[in-house]
């Protein structure tokens, strides 16, 4: 099974996929990434999944799951650069992704956790 | 309809990792049939959904992937075999949301809706065979 690589940038843990996930990947990555929060004490978890040509329930579940496990932690999720087609895709299979907090890049991504961490100093 | 050369594959679906396989081989052909991009990812997630539940409650089977064509179009044709215990309630399987697991419930009626033909044959006790149709429009 292939692990998906988890990269620490100052206080925020990057996730970028560049595998074609199996579901044993999936549930490894979701223990990987709880571990690293809570032992690094990251404010904030970006999964870039612009080169993920799919996106199932499984998958899509994952993302609500790591957001959940993130905000234990008091930490904030933020996925970024989901394909278009993979968007659409997602909606016609009826996948919501509700509580998961998107953005269009990496950039953007990272600015919005900025802002969250700043708020949550304050 | 003629077979075409190429004609179609089949592949085992007996662990996590042969459901992504099944995507990548599903991918192949609908490529090569020319489907949009759109359509592509909409048949390879059908797809994936349909694989990992002929993995996890048919204990397993195979999937089998051909190009097809009804004269007009090509298309992209994808089935999903095993021989576990069948789906007993056709309804509650296939309404959004309901699962017999810990799943969303959202494969089966997800998958419908990603493709333009689906076909669900089924038998308590005999197996289950989920079959997709993606048209080149
Ligand atoms: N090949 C199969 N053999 C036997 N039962 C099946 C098969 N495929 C689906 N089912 C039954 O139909 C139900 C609905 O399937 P569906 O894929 O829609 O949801 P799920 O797998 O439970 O959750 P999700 O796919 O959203 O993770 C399943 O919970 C299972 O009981
Ligand atoms: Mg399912």
């Amino acid at each position: 099974m292939e692990r998906v690589p988890i990269l620490k940038i100052g206080g925020v843990l990057l996730v970028s996929i560049q595998i074609d996930l199996q579901d044993q990947s999936v549930l490894a990555l979701q223990e990987d990434l709880a571990e690293k929060i809570s032992s690094t004490g990251a404010h904030g978890v970006v999964i870039d999944i612009s080169a993920v040509e799919i996106v199932d329930s499984f998958i899509g579940r994952m993302f609500a799951t790591i957001a959940s496990i993130s905000r234990l932690f008091d930490a904030d999720t933020v996925v970024v650069g989901m394909r278009p087609a993979v968007a659409i895709t997602l909606v016609e299979l009826g996948l919501t992704l509700g509580g998961v907090r998107t953005a269009l890049d990496l950039e953007r991504g990272m600015k919005i956790l900025g802002q969250l961490g700043r708020g949550r100093d304050a | 309809m003629p077979p075409r050369s190429d004609g179609p594959e089949q592949i085992p679906i007996d662990a996590d990792d042969d459901v992504v396989r099944v995507r990548q081989l599903v991918r192949t052909y609908a490529q090569q049939t020319k489907l949009s991009l759109v359509d592509q990812t909409k048949l390879v997630t059908a797809a994936s959904e349909l694989a990992r539940n002929t993995l996890i409650y048919g204990g397993g089977g195979f999937a089998r992937v051909e190009e097809v064509s009804d004269g007009r179009r090509a298309g992209v044709r994808a089935s999903f075999h095993d021989e576990g215990p069948g789906i007993p309630d056709l309804t509650l399987a296939l309404a959004d949301g309901w699962s017999s697991g810990s799943g969303l419930g959202l494969g089966l009626s997800g998958a419908r809706r990603l493709v333009d033909q689906f076909d669900l044959d089924t038998e308590v006790g005999r197996g289950t065979v989920v079959t997709v149709t993606k048209w080149k429009r």
